[in-house]
């Protein structure tokens, strides 16, 4: 057996966009045990719920992650909603769905950029990039925030979206794909991307399943589980199938995300057909009392918010599991026995967003 | 609008093992593990999925009370009990990865074990 030594990886590393630290235990060149840590940005928001109104602490919820933002906004309203049994309007649910899926699209675009970075590829990433400003200046325009939207609030949504913009963003969205297409297709066909990426952290389908990976990690190891399929917002009225991929693999994963935009797209397309006239929020009184379960699907996976309420205008807790948390122990089982050269790869193919695991 | 059915089953911390190892073989996933401090005492929660359908174990705990670990059952379940162990102080025995409280590195330790503000100030007219 050769010696063992532990290299330090992270939390400030070249191809980390967040701060995780690895303590990777290597024979030779062969990662055999991983110890991950946390905690450098812990800010303990959760614990905030106890000081900020009911109301108000949607601002926090958006504040856990900067990607993914307005996803958090709505697990949170929509877990105070099911508390308080409130009657969304149908145009306000269109537009988080709406709006949910840009989430998505910006937030794929950002990691596969910062994938093909990890790679050495700058011009693919500068290209991913590009087009995710597309998807920024329609959030922006929509909401008035690229990073924070502030759009979502408990009963409804802050701001409406006339029939023009709607007509426009999918205008918009058409000549995007085509431009997406040809992203895509670099990401899936090229043969450099493919060296560095196929059979390389694999992640059996048992195995994710067992270790609770979630989203497009779980979709890459051959699972069709995704949240969204639980018809919260409205996507019970739309139709999609989760994107799957089987070999479990860095490249199984990164696929899923570039056919996940497509998707969005389509649902984003279909969504606005479909969307109702009339009010985009309801008036909500009383306090909550009680607790509920809100499980959406963030870009990264499945999100889960726990809130408890006792009758008062301040809830007493609000848990937060994002899918990176959950995604930490099937990294572990990813890491062990691949390349010392393969972790940054690896660790970027869950799309790791510490901000958002840590809260 | 559609809300989600969330059954929570409330056992005592001697069933836990048995119950989650119920749910392992019945298929079903770890959703997450959290925990609640309310009124001096620790509800922990365990939520598992199958094919869409949610399901939830409680335990409730003393403080200076000890939870055994089911991440001989559900491996991923040492990254939750690490997690509660660092913010609420609660021991968890048997964790297949023990971080021994540096998971998270907080200046507070156990920020979370404080009672939760007690507010008398309800707004049933808002």
């Amino acid at each position: 057996m050769s010696r063992q030594i532990i290299i330090p990886f992270g939390p400030q590393h070249p191809v980390l966009p967040e701060p995780i630290h690895l303590d990777l235990v290597l024979e030779d060149e062969i990662v055999v045990d991983v110890i991950p840590s946390i905690g450098y940005v812990h800010r303990g928001l959760e614990k905030l719920v106890e000081r900020r109104e009911y109301t108000e602490y949607v601002y926090v919820a958006e504040r856990i992650c900067g990607i993914c933002s307005f996803v958090h906004g709505l697990a949170y309203c929509q877990g105070v909603e099911g508390m308080m049994k409130i009657e969304v309007p149908e145009r306000a649910l269109y537009l988080r769905t709406i709006w949910s899926e840009y989430s998505r699209l910006h937030s794929h675009l950002l990691t596969l950029g910062l994938f093909a970075d990890v790679l050495g590829f700058e011009n693919l990433f500068m290209n991913a990039w590009r087009l995710r400003e597309h998807i920024l200046d329609d959030m922006e325009a929509t909401t008035g925030g690229r990073v924070i939207q502030g759009s979502c609030k408990v009963g409804g949504v802050r701001r409406d979206i006339s029939s023009e913009k709607l007509d426009q963003m999918v205008s918009g969205l058409n000549e995007l794909e085509k431009e997406m297409k040809e992203l895509t297709e670099v990401f899936l066909r090229d043969s450099s991307i493919k060296s560095r990426l196929c059979g390389v952290g694999v992640l059996p389908k048992k195995e994710a399943y067992e270790y609770g990976a979630a989203g497009p990690t779980l979709r890459g190891s051959g699972w069709s589980i995704d949240a969204r399929k639980l018809g919260y917002a409205a996507f019970s009225k739309l139709n999609f199938e989760p994107v799957v991929e089987t070999q479990g693999d860095c490249y199984a994963r990164c696929a899923v995300r570039a056919k996940e935009m497509f998707v969005s797209i389509d649902l984003i397309r279909q969504a606005v057909q479909k969307i109702p006239d009339g009010p985009v929020e309801v008036k909500v009184t009383g306090a909550p009392d009680g607790e509920y379960f809100t499980r959406v699907e963030q870009p990264r996976g499945e999100l889960v918010h726990y809130l408890k309420g006792n009758g008062t205008k301040n809830l007493v807790r609000s848990r937060v599991r994002t899918p990176t948390f959950t995604n930490i122990p099937p990294l572990v089982a990813m890491l062990k026995g691949c390349e010392l050269a393969d972790v940054p790869v690896i660790v970027h193919s869950i799309d790791p967003c510490i901000g958002c695991a840590e809260r | 609008m559609k809300y989600e059915e969330q059954p929570i089953t409330v056992i005592t911390i001697d069933e836990l093992l048995a119950r989650t190892t119920r749910f392992f073989q019945d298929g079903y996933r770890l959703v997450q593990i959290g925990c609640t401090k309310v009124d001096g005492k620790f509800e922990i929660n365990y939520s598992f999925d199958k094919d869409y359908r949610f399901e939830n174990l409680r335990v409730e705990l003393q403080e200076g009370g000890t939870l055994p670990s089911i991440s001989a059952v559900y491996f991923g379940a040492f990254i939750y009990e690490n997690e509660i162990h660092d913010l609420y102080g609660i021991s968890v025995m048997g964790m297949n990865i023990d971080f021994k409280g540096t998971l998270y590195r907080t200046t507070v330790q156990y920020p979370f074990s404080t009672d939760t503000k007690k507010e008398d100030d309800s707004c049933p007219g808002r």
